[in-house]
């Protein structure tokens, strides 16, 4: 009873600090304030969800939500920051304003309701994956689910964030075509940043592929992995210890695709031995998960790494 | 009678860890700049963080639970440490700059 009422307390506390995090971050007019909130923000959900048992999805939002998406805000607001004060002055007119306020405010109401007027019992399928799980061969629900049930659903997921980069890399002007994204910072060889990048990141790559390889069973899996080495990766570039590759390398370019390839071609051996495409022959299904996840690793890490440094700024000396 | 102990150990540190996060906490919001402001929270991190997980310890059923903890605080101790280096190092080269 009594522990009940503490847990109850701390969830109402959380809930608190999350809407008062949201309210700041909206409000507030400096961004870089805002992004930090956000990354705060990112943080305290991360604990709601864990709290919600809901770890797979706690990791994917500290790796993601919180972590890989401030960093993406984070560059956004730095390379705001000189138009800042002129966007100030040039504010949108009240009555706009007030009209975007209110589709907003419609729009959060709309799901409000929704989400409130869903059956209790939520429905669901859980039950089903549970009976269904021992087929894949793999003790996680979730990778169960992303991997053999809707495989689908995450191979168009990591197609779209291979259509993503391309997006990015198509902002770059016509000179830097090819070359290398990002600006090489000239930072202290000897400094505390580059003895970060020395000391953290095979700790780092230990960490991600831990997480890479126990999503099978337990919670994690490809994505946080992915995330956790393109964070290292990163480091190591921001440190300047080691420079970007130009976009045009074929090197690059085969990792990034290795990944999807593989997945489509496991999928056409469905199609093939299975009857449909992404099915898994029986008794194989763990070996083409694994095989899977695997290759979709160093494409994951790339495409995430490349999403973060942007465009290429810099041609390649011919 | 050593689980009670044990459990009284993890209540003591772990209040402890709770009392140094709230003083560098303080400290953050009252003192007056950067640099002490760095300093108190240095200690919340180091001190509060460590006492904790010290504290919660004997209540891991594993030694790779343990380690895990243990691994958990070394990186934000090594962080933590990166960071307070390169915020002072910004507020010093801000400084010579004006």
């Amino acid at each position: 009873m009594n522990s009940e009422v503490i847990a109850l307390g701390l969830n109402f506390l959380l809930a608190l600090l999350l809407l008062g995090l949201a309210g700041f971050a909206l409000l507030t007019r400096h961004n870089l304030a805002a992004v930090i909130s956000f990354m705060v923000f990112g943080l305290l959900l991360t604990l709601a969800w864990a709290r919600l048992n809901g770890l797979d999805v706690a990791l994917t939002e500290a790796a993601i939500g919180g972590g890989l998406t401030g960093f993406l805000l984070l560059t956004a607001a730095i390379r705001l920051r000189p138009t800042e004060e002129t966007m100030q002055q040039h504010m949108p007119k009240a009555s706009t304003r007030a009209l975007a306020a209110l589709l907003a405010t419609t729009v959060s109401a709309l799901l409000a309701i929704s989400v409130l007027a869903l059956p209790s019992p939520a429905p669901t399928l859980a039950p089903q994956v549970m009976q269904h799980l021992p087929a894949t061969q793999v003790g996680n629900p979730i990778t169960g689910v992303l991997l053999a049930f809707r495989a689908m659903d995450t191979l168009l997921e990591a197609l779209v964030l291979l259509l993503a980069l391309l997006g990015v890399w198509s902002l770059a002007a016509d000179t830097a075509w090819g070359g290398r994204p990002g600006i090489f910072p000239q930072q202290d060889a000897n400094g505390i940043l580059a003895y970060a990048a020395r000391l953290l990141p095979p700790v780092g790559i230990i960490i991600g592929g831990y997480i890479f390889w126990i999503g099978a069973d337990h919670p994690g899996g490809k994505f946080q992995g992915a995330t956790i080495l393109a964070a290292m990766w990163l480091l190591v570039v921001i440190s300047g210890l080691r420079d970007t590759p130009p976009i045009s390398s074929r090197s690059l370019r085969g990792w990034m695709v290795l990944g999807p390839l593989i997945f489509i071609a496991v999928g056409a051996l469905g199609s093939l031995f299975a009857g449909h495409f992404l099915a898994y022959p029986q008794g194989y299904a763990k070996l083409m998960i694994v095989a899977v996840e695997l290759a979709l690793l160093p494409s994951l890490t790339l495409i995430l790494g490349l999403l973060l440094l942007g465009a290429p700024k810099r041609p390649v000396k011919s | 009678m050593s689980h009670v102990l044990l459990n009284l150990w993890t209540i003591l540190a772990v209040s402890a860890g709770v009392f140094f996060f709230l003083a560098g906490t303080l400290g953050l919001l009252r003192f007056p700049d950067t640099l002490t402001r760095l300093h108190a929270l240095t200690k919340a991190d180091n001190l509060g963080l460590g006492l904790v997980v010290l504290g919660l310890l004997p209540q891991m059923h594993s030694a790779s639970a343990m380690l895990k903890l243990l691994l958990i605080w070394l990186l934000v101790l090594f962080s933590g440490a990166v960071v307070g280096q390169m915020l002072a190092e910004a507020v010093r080269r801000r400084e010579l700059d004006s």
